[in-house]
């Protein structure tokens, strides 16, 4: 039995989150630090930054330290037909940080689903984004998004690159207005432009956004976002699962049903997935992929209790002490239940709630 | 409790007095004290005064739930937060001027002095200019004069400033105003607190 008192916040969730994926028959996956650097120039599109830690082998060629886990577990996954392979891992990678700008190591914990990836699959992957979130955290959100949908929208009021752009760019930052003076300038009209400012205007419940979808638009789409959403209906945070626009992550990785999640307290999004059959198609496998993966180092400060004491017991001794009284001491509190430090001195940092002193007074 | 980050100076004090009007107010904000924090607890909000640039920061990173930064901050330091309003306050531009005598000839590395180095970096390499940045922190219009840029890149409101020191407005690069910006994280869980706030701020919005 597993004191889980005993365990950090990383190794908490760690260790339910593995409980969790192997419930639903995902097997762990553990990869070396180390990938061909080749395999990073060559999809660097869909890294979160194209700047990866590389130095030369011993053998001359040049390696790379892991910027990411799904590129190599779709690297070395099997692509034929009817094979489906569903794996966990939980990985250090080396990314540039958002903030300092250099180099950190950052723990990634997530899933991936790599073959003939059904509704099914797609269903079972946002619960368990759901329920990785529900084993963290008391309050949290996981919002899908329809990326095929939005394209579709986007493209049928205005079939430009650049306007479809700076469209999405309004839409993940929920923005009206500006959206409004880009569609003018690209002279879509007031019906386009109304139908476009439906996917800012309209999200949460997910019923509800199917129904106002349904009053504007009559698209394949909306319809399969609705088989979708009475799948969702039977997951365990049913409830949790909204539906957004503004989820638009990186579309050059991401196709379909893409999503994120949030705990409350927190100020990002902790959780980032959907399917990845353009880079699927890219690395020139013919199946497809869905995945997510949980940024547990977002969820550290929210979650971490403090310790008020380091240790129960500070036993002090010195060099007159007999040695066996002090094993003795030690092995008596320990068999007490209460943890203790056996010092000659008073450590400067350590936080005790007692202390028992075995030195000989003056 | 929602956390609203103001933007100290003129433009947060007019950003407060639509607050105000929109129902949202707090009296203690308009005595004369050094307090930094101020608080209706009976409408859940609370108010702090940031320095303009660093509202976006606050909200970014969830230290404040909502708060208003000018268009301009959003566009430079790109932060990832929800833009839910477009106030219509503290308009002004993002331009490009020069000495009145001064001629774009294409022939040389363009230098352009600017605190908006991305701004300017992006106007640029949209056109195709190749350009030295040179970072300022203040008082920009002095570069061009002293020598040490060919042009600015500034926000221009009255165009004053630059008349007075024989300057003027080559290109406009953007319109500015202040905007409602909102933690995405927050959104989710008090979005309906948020969303009331939005609406009724709209409602204060001058559209002419």
């Amino acid at each position: 039995m597993i004191d889980e008192s005993l365990l950090s916040f990383e190794e908490k969730c760690t260790y339910k989150l593995r409980a969790l994926y192997t419930k639903y028959g995902y097997l762990p996956y553990k990869m070396g630090k180390f990938e061909e650097y080749e395999l990073y120039i060559r999809n660097k599109d869909f890294l979160v930054s194209d700047r990866v830690i590389a130095f030369n082998d011993t053998n001359g060629k040049l390696m790379a330290l892991k910027p990411d886990v799904t590129l190599s577990i779709i690297k070395n996954g099997e692509d034929a037909p009817g094979v489906k392979q569903k794996v966990f891992y939980n990985e250090n990678v080396y990314r540039v940080s958002e903030s300092t700008h250099r180099f950190k190591e950052i723990m990634q914990t997530g899933l991936e689903c790599i073959g003939d990836v059904d509704i099914y699959d797609i269903c079972e992957c946002i619960s368990l984004a759901a329920e990785s979130l529900g084993a963290i955290a008391d309050d949290f959100c996981i919002e899908v998004s329809n990326l095929d949908l939005l394209r579709g929208v986007i493209s049928s009021v205005c079939a430009n690159e650049e306007f479809a752009a700076e469209a999405i760019a309004c839409i993940s930052e929920k923005n009206r207005h500006d959206l409004k003076t880009v569609c003018e300038k690209y002279g879509v009209d007031e019906d386009g432009q109304e139908k476009i400012g439906c996917l800012v205007s309209v999200y949460g419940e997910r019923k509800s956004v199917i129904g106002k979808l349904r009053e504007v638009f009559s698209l394949p789409e909306i319809e399969r976002m609705a088989t979708l959403s009475e799948m969702l209906d039977n997951s365990v945070f049913a409830d949790k699962i909204k539906f957004d626009f503004s989820v638009v992550n990186d579309m050059n990785y991401y196709n379909g049903f893409v999503f994120r999640g949030f705990v409350d307290g927190g100020c990002r999004r902790v959780l980032a997935g959907g399917p990845h059959d353009n880079m699927m198609k890219k690395m020139k496998r013919t199946s497809g992929a869905i995945g997510f993966a949980v940024y547990l180092d977002r969820m550290d400060d929210l979650f971490r209790e403090s310790e008020k004491y380091d240790v129960d017991t500070l036993l002090l001794y010195d060099d007159e002490t007999d040695a066996a009284k002090v094993a003795s001491s030690v092995r008596s509190f320990v068999a007490s239940g209460s943890s203790v430090s056996a010092q000659k001195s008073i450590p400067e940092k350590l936080r005790y709630k007692k202390i028992a002193d075995l030195r000989k007074k003056g | 409790m929602l956390n609203i980050a103001l933007p100290k100076g003129r433009l947060g004090e007019k950003v407060y007095d639509m607050f105000e009007k929109a129902g949202y107010d707090c009296p203690s904000i308009r005595e004369n004290n050094r307090k930094l924090i101020f608080e209706n607890e009976k409408l859940g909000i609370r108010f702090f005064w940031v320095k303009p640039s660093d509202v976006s920061i606050y909200v970014e990173r969830g230290a404040a739930d909502i708060g208003v930064a000018g268009k301009d901050i959003l566009i430079e330091y790109k932060p990832n937060v929800y833009e839910l309003l477009d106030l219509r306050l503290g308009k002004c531009r993002m331009c490009v001027a020069a000495k009145k005598e001064f001629r774009d000839e294409d022939v040389k590395v363009l230098k352009v002095a600017t605190k908006f180095t991305e701004i300017a970096s992006d106007y640029y390499a949209g056109l195709g200019r190749d350009i030295d940045i040179i970072k300022l922190n203040g008082s920009i219009e002095l570069a061009p004069i002293l020598g040490l840029s060919d042009v600015i890149v500034d926000i221009v409101e009255t165009g004053t400033t630059l008349k007075e020191n024989n300057l003027e407005v080559k290109a406009t690069i953007l319109p500015i105003s202040a905007r409602l910006i909102a933690n995405k994280a927050a959104f989710k869980f008090k979005g309906a607190e948020i969303e009331k706030i939005a609406e009724a701020m709209k409602g204060q919005v001058n559209n002419d």
